[in-house]
């Protein structure tokens, strides 16, 4: 147990060190950055702004990063979002309870998800190719369900998903903290995130040792389709209106942007759900940077582009290795060097 | 006999109307419906239309120029007595328009103008998007008198044209004021939920006692902006002023509930005039001004915001 927490902290040290950065970098711009008050019956304050405003990403990389381990990627979430919202917008809009609206939401979520999985696993259509399918068509059917207007509802209980708060905490961030929590418990004490990077590393194999790698696939995306519905509905509660034409607009970039942040490989394998939360945090600090910098709009995708840029560039394997090869040439090797004088003495003996 | 008799002279009488009104076609090139006012502005065509009396044919492009093009010229084949065009891109249209010279059929401009040359079309019917912003502050120079303010500035997508017009309008309508001042300005990219967000980091950066007002590039986002700025504990529309710009339904609300303060109209009825226009051309060959710009009107609390909501909630917005 205490081995396993050790080299989950090692896994993530890099995200921690650069989301540190990005926070310092924030009180650079703003120095009451940390200060947080209880206002008006809720936490207020910058760094709660983070984790609220980094729920919906940090949603999606949830499900992405499951995807991307089995080596897919999932282009469609954004626009399940906007599919998601506009059906719990719409439930609620006819009368139904808030409960309903969620669950109605979700299993639209789950519908496009197992629709996804369909095409990734018993198709065999490439995942980048069968999920744009949804990307491109999701919208339009989110704007079939608003009928092209921003649909408003002023149901108490579906606002509090999104701009309410729990015991003072907006809930958002306990519903992606708790998600996400519960997530990497289940992928980490049990053997399922073994399985899934099995299939991520080579799919033939794993099927031939025995794992249903169709069904694995399919949960997957499955997996992917609810976050980005849970997601969706949390933005439309935010301003309590669902907006299919903006709802997740991009936000299927930002989600493997996290992912890939959290260090994770395109290629599938391997994989931390915690990096990539930290990496939707990470973005979010950035977004932040910009917001309280005061600089004008036309330079915000500059600034992201360039932070993101640099954070890629400390992340790449040959930075990675060349800060190894300073490490080992530091003053420590020098201390060393009579060392292997000594070595092959005692391999006489 | 008499029924005869009764028949020829109730269509002497009815004739010189019908020969006005009833006997014109009017085809319509629409770019498609991608925001609640591009939908409202396709109801208001159809109800003025009718209103006079009109054939309106109504053709959705789905925002591509060549289904308007193909549009235009299946109304020259029909030979439509005159043609709208609300044109998805500005250049382009030369040879379509050329088209529907040859046939001699009238051509308006709705909402955009488009780069050709201007003896192509009859007129164009456009908002003047400088025009709206330097309303805006008028209304806040007006409202503020000479007590200082701090403005922040909610802006649409960066590089747009209502982005960059309504924001230069906004600082000529403020201009000479010393009391005023922009002391933030980021874009909400036209949207709610970006309105929100850049709106509580505001209300953080300066601190929600020392804003004063709130300028918005549009409604939506301003709408955006007043659930933040009440969730931070603050009444919008009285210890934070808020102005934008498009008159859409839910900002009307907005005003009579007390929570937004001004909003200036994007009006979606431009096929009123440019119908005006075209009937008085084709009666006696009027030549309307090569320019028609549509009013920019202000709405405060003054005016009857809950029923203009009722009233303007089923235009499709």
């Amino acid at each position: 147990m205490a081995s396993t927490t050790t080299s989950t902290f090692r896994r993530i040290l890099p995200q921690l060190v650069i989301l540190g950065c990005a926070l310092m970098l924030n009180v650079l711009v703003f120095p009451d950055f940390f200060r947080i008050e209880f206002q008006n019956g809720r936490l207020f304050g910058n760094l709660i702004d983070v984790l609220n405003r980094g729920a919906p990403v940090a949603l999606l990389s949830i499900g992405m990063t499951l995807v991307i381990a089995t080596r897919g990627i999932d282009l469609s979430v954004g626009a399940v979002m906007a599919i998601a919202g506009a059906t719990a917008a719409s439930l609620v809009v006819e009368g139904h309870g808030w409960v309903t609206a969620l669950l109605g939401a979700l299993a639209v979520g789950a519908i496009c998800g197992a629709w996804n999985g369909l095409l990734v696993a018993i198709l065999r259509i490439q995942p980048i190719v069968a999920t744009l399918v949804l990307m491109v068509a999701g919208r339009g059917i989110a704007q079939l369900i608003t009928e092209g207007t921003i649909l408003t509802f002023l149901n108490p209980g579906l606002i509090r998903l999104g701009a309410g708060t729990i015991m003072g905490v907006p809930t958002p961030i306990i519903l992606w903290i708790v998600l996400g929590a519960f997530a990497a418990f289940a992928v980490r004490r049990t053997a399922l995130g073994l399985l899934i990077e099995s299939i991520g590393v080579n799919q033939a194999s794993s099927r031939l040792a025995g794992i249903n790698a169709r069904v694995l696939l399919i949960s997957v995306y499955l997996v992917s389709g609810l976050c980005a519905a849970l997601a969706g509905v949390i933005v439309a509660a935010d301003i309590k209106g669902a907006d299919a034409n903006n709802a997740g607009l991009w936000l299927e970039l930002d989600a493997i942007l996290a992912v890939v942040i959290g260090g994770n490989s395109l290629l599938g394998g391997r994989f931390s759900i915690v990096a990539s939360l930290l990496g939707a945090l990470i973005i979010q600090s950035v977004n932040s940077v910009i917001l309280l910098s005061g600089m004008p709009p036309e330079f915000n995708l500059v600034i992201k582009a360039l932070l993101i840029l640099a954070i890629l560039v400390i992340q790449s394997p040959k930075v990675g290795h060349a800060v190894y090869m300073l490490r080992a040439a530091g003053p420590k090797a020098f201390d060393t060097r009579p060392a292997p004088a000594a070595r092959p003495q005692k391999e006489q003996s | 006999m008499n029924i005869k008799a009764t028949l020829m002279a109730s269509a002497v009488i009815l004739s010189p109307v019908a020969a006005l009104a009833a006997d014109l076609t009017i085809g319509f090139s629409q770019i498609g419906s991608e925001s609640g006012w591009r939908a409202a502005e396709t109801t208001v065509t159809k109800q003025e239309a009718e209103k006079r009396g009109i054939t309106l044919k109504f053709a959705d492009a789905q925002q591509k120029q060549e289904n308007q093009i193909k549009a235009i010229r299946s109304f020259i084949a029909q030979g439509v007595d005159a043609i709208l065009i609300a044109p998805v891109v500005a250049t382009g249209w030369d040879e379509v328009l050329e088209e529907a010279q040859d046939a001699e059929i009238p051509v308006v401009l709705l909402d955009r103008t488009v780069d050709a040359p201007d003896d192509l079309y009859l007129t164009a019917v456009t908002s003047d998007l400088v025009h709206e912003g330097k309303v805006a502050g008028e209304w806040l120079v007006s409202e503020m008198g000479d007590s200082d303010c701090r403005i922040v500035e909610l802006q649409g997508t960066t590089g747009s044209s209502p982005a960059i017009d309504r924001k230069t309008g906004f600082e000529q309508g403020i201009d000479g004021h010393a009391n005023l001042e922009i002391v933030r300005s980021q874009t909400g990219d036209f949207t709610r939920s970006q309105g929100k967000v850049v709106m509580e980091s505001f209300l953080k950066a300066e601190g929600g006692d020392s804003i004063c007002a709130l300028y918005a590039h549009n409604d939506d986002m301003a709408v955006g902006a007043i659930q933040a700025i009440k969730e931070a504990g603050l009444k919008p529309g009285e210890d934070i002023k808020i102005v934008a710009i498009d008159a859409v339904p839910d900002a009307h609300l907005a005003i009579a509930q007390g929570e937004m303060n001004a909003t200036i109209e994007l009006t979606p009825n431009m096929a009123g005039p440019a119908l005006d226009a075209l009937e008085a051309y084709l009666a006696d060959g009027t030549l309307p001004p090569k320019w028609i710009q549509t009013e920019s009107k202000l709405f405060t609390a003054s005016d009857d915001n809950q029923s203009i909501y009722e009233m303007k909630k089923d235009l499709g917005y």
